[in-house]
């Protein structure tokens, strides 16, 4: 019979275990993209992996420089930001600031919902109206272009984008509002100059994670941005952004072959691309914290 | 003065076009998918499999595999998830370990789906040698919703006030019981919420789940756990990118797209309901 107080110490390890295992889960997924990524450095050099200019896994001799893809990624994301990061804070900053109570109750609920959309949702919408669409408007021989790509993410990432920065932005005290206020300056000239310098750090965080969104979404980029593994010029050609090129070749790659390990290898750099996406945007809501006396 | 007034017209309206313009967008695509679905959905399409090469028939197998992945999802993720909540904020004292942690919950909420996906292929799917079934496809959207679960129960255990863990050990009970007896019940509801959003989420994604359980066809309806199952979304994914019959299941893709697109909002739904009745009934 054990005593109380051991019972109780028993349970505690029992549940620091339990909160161990989110650890434990990063660490053998890093584990395991490592075991099956980095044997394509006995092909490749990771300089010609990550900087090669042509992705063409199946040829003989094979090649595996993954610019292109990087590069798929890079123009959607920025195309995807360029839209959501505009409209997400300027909707934040109305929610927060000009909307009654009745107006934001109602849509906060709403954007949230919105932000559960299933991607492959998004991504067939993007094929049967986005495309066909961006095809006649441009008269292009199809509508799976990076445009369409970012179009779509755009719309994704903005509930993201939204919900962060109204949350930042109701967060900044009302007595700076109301300090503003009393000095005579207009509700604009006070939301502009105060409340949004104030909420800043968590408006940054909010973008970052939105673009975290953006480069990390597949469905939507794998049915959509057209699938042509070459640096885009502009914004109206194919793209294959890293992750759709994932998930259409890995199907066919055998397993064990250099193939898979690059496909495996480029997960690697997907993961540490959104993991300082996130280690910056954690940064940056700890380190610029407002603090002042009231603030959370 | 006046200027500035006129500075705060040309603001304003140009916040609440934004805003107008990110609600329709959004309200555009679901009317649209409710408009051109709602004539491929009836008894059949829920109820009936694929037929003709998935050109015809309904996507019975597919809900049925969905149904099967999210709840062993949850079956994983709940029990674990509510467990580091309450280490997290009834046991941790603040510090490096909890710093870590906390730290290691955030990066596994970012990691990209698809390298959930990998990983599960990895790990559950050639290393235990699972092969693609409902368990390993399980397993890897269970590690998907476990930052949200955590969470969620993390901010209703917070939510309890101090005076409740006082009140309990005040009169003699053990630290477990007072967590199992007065701090647990009435932190179920929020739990409950940051549950359903897990469900949702397990329910919608397609990545995680291509290589670790789903599969192009099948009208049988799986018998164990080690069985590969359709699922909504890729079959919707499956519908619309395979070329030679676009046209001809295009109702059938636009029938699938509503009911996932039904199902993942109508559980979100009862998820916000819920939490927001939370918000405004309960003073402790």
């Amino acid at each position: 019979m054990i005593s109380r107080k051991g019972k109780d110490l028993l349970i505690q390890n029992l549940f620091l275990f339990f909160a161990s295992i989110s650890i434990l889960v990063l660490f053998l997924i890093m584990a395991f993209l490592f075991k099956e990524g980095l044997p394509i450095i006995e092909v490749v050099s990771p300089l010609r992996f990550l900087f090669g200019k042509s992705w063409y896994p199946t040829y003989e001799p094979p090649e595996f420089g993954i610019l292109p893809l990087i590069m798929g990624s890079v123009a959607v994301t920025l195309g995807a930001i360029t839209i959501a990061i505009p409209l997400g804070v300027a909707t934040a900053i109305y929610l927060s600031e000009v909307a009654n109570l009745r107006v934001k109750e109602l849509l906060k609920p709403v954007i949230e919902l919105l932000a559960g959309v299933p991607s492959v949702v998004y991504g067939f919408f993007g094929l049967v109206v986005v495309a066909p669409w961006i095809q006649d408007l441009f008269d292009l021989p199809t509508g799976l272009t990076a445009l369409t790509a970012s179009i779509m993410l755009g719309i994704m990432a903005s509930p993201t984008v939204i919900s962060i920065s109204e949350d930042a932005l109701s967060s900044v005290p009302i007595s700076y509002r109301e300090a503003s206020l009393a000095l005579g300056t207009t509700k604009w000239h006070t939301a502009i100059s105060v409340t949004v310098p104030a909420a800043l750090s968590g408006i940054c965080t909010a973008c970052i994670l939105g673009m975290a969104r953006a480069i990390e979404e597949t469905m939507t980029v794998l049915m959509v941005a057209g699938g042509a593994a070459i640096i885009p010029t502009t914004l109206l050609q194919p793209v294959r952004p890293m992750t759709a090129n994932i998930i259409a070749e890995m199907g066919e790659a055998v397993h064990g072959s250099e193939h898979f390990h690059a496909l495996f290898a480029i997960a690697v750099v997907l993961f540490f691309i959104t993991l300082a996406l996130n280690l910056l945007a954690d940064y940056i809501s700890h380190r610029f914290k407002e603090t002042g006396s009231a603030t959370l | 003065m006046k200027r500035q007034q006129i500075y705060q017209q040309v603001a304003f309206g140009g916040l609440r076009l934004s805003t107008l313009t990110i609600i329709s967008v959004l309200g555009l695509i679901i009317w649209f998918l409710g408009k051109e679905g709602v004539s491929a959905l009836s008894w059949e399409f829920l109820t009936q499999a694929p037929r003709n090469g998935m050109t015809e028939g309904g996507i019975f197998p597919a809900l049925v595999g969905t149904l099967c992945l999210t709840l062993g999802a949850i079956i994983f993720a709940l029990p674990l998830g509510v467990f580091a909540a309450i280490y997290l904020t009834e046991y941790a004292k603040q510090g490096r370990l909890v710093r870590i942690i906390r730290l290691g919950i955030n990066n596994l909420a970012g990691v990209p789906s698809v390298v959930f996906g990998l990983f599960g292929l990895a790990m559950f799917v050639e290393y235990l040698n699972f092969g693609p079934s409902i368990l390993a496809g399980s397993l890897t959207l269970g590690i998907l919703i476990l930052p949200t679960i955590i969470r969620a129960s993390e901010e209703a255990l917070l939510a309890i006030p101090q005076t409740f863990r006082e009140a309990s050990l005040a009169l003699g009970a053990s630290k477990w019981h007072t967590i199992y007896k007065a701090v647990l019940p009435p932190a179920i509801p929020g739990i409950l919420t940051g549950t359903i959003l897990g469900i949702g989420r397990a329910a919608g994604e397609t990545a995680p789940i291509i290589f670790t359980a789903a599969c192009f066809y099948t009208a049988r309806l799986p018998h164990s756990i080690f069985d590969q199952v359709m699922a909504l979304p890729f079959h919707l994914y499956v519908l619309a990118t395979e070329g030679t019959h676009f046209e001809k299941t295009l109702p059938l893709q636009y029938g699938t797209a509503l009911v996932l697109l039904g199902l993942v909002l109508g559980i979100n739904l009862i998820a916000v309901i819920i939490r927001t009745r939370l918000r405004r009934k309960i003073r402790w």
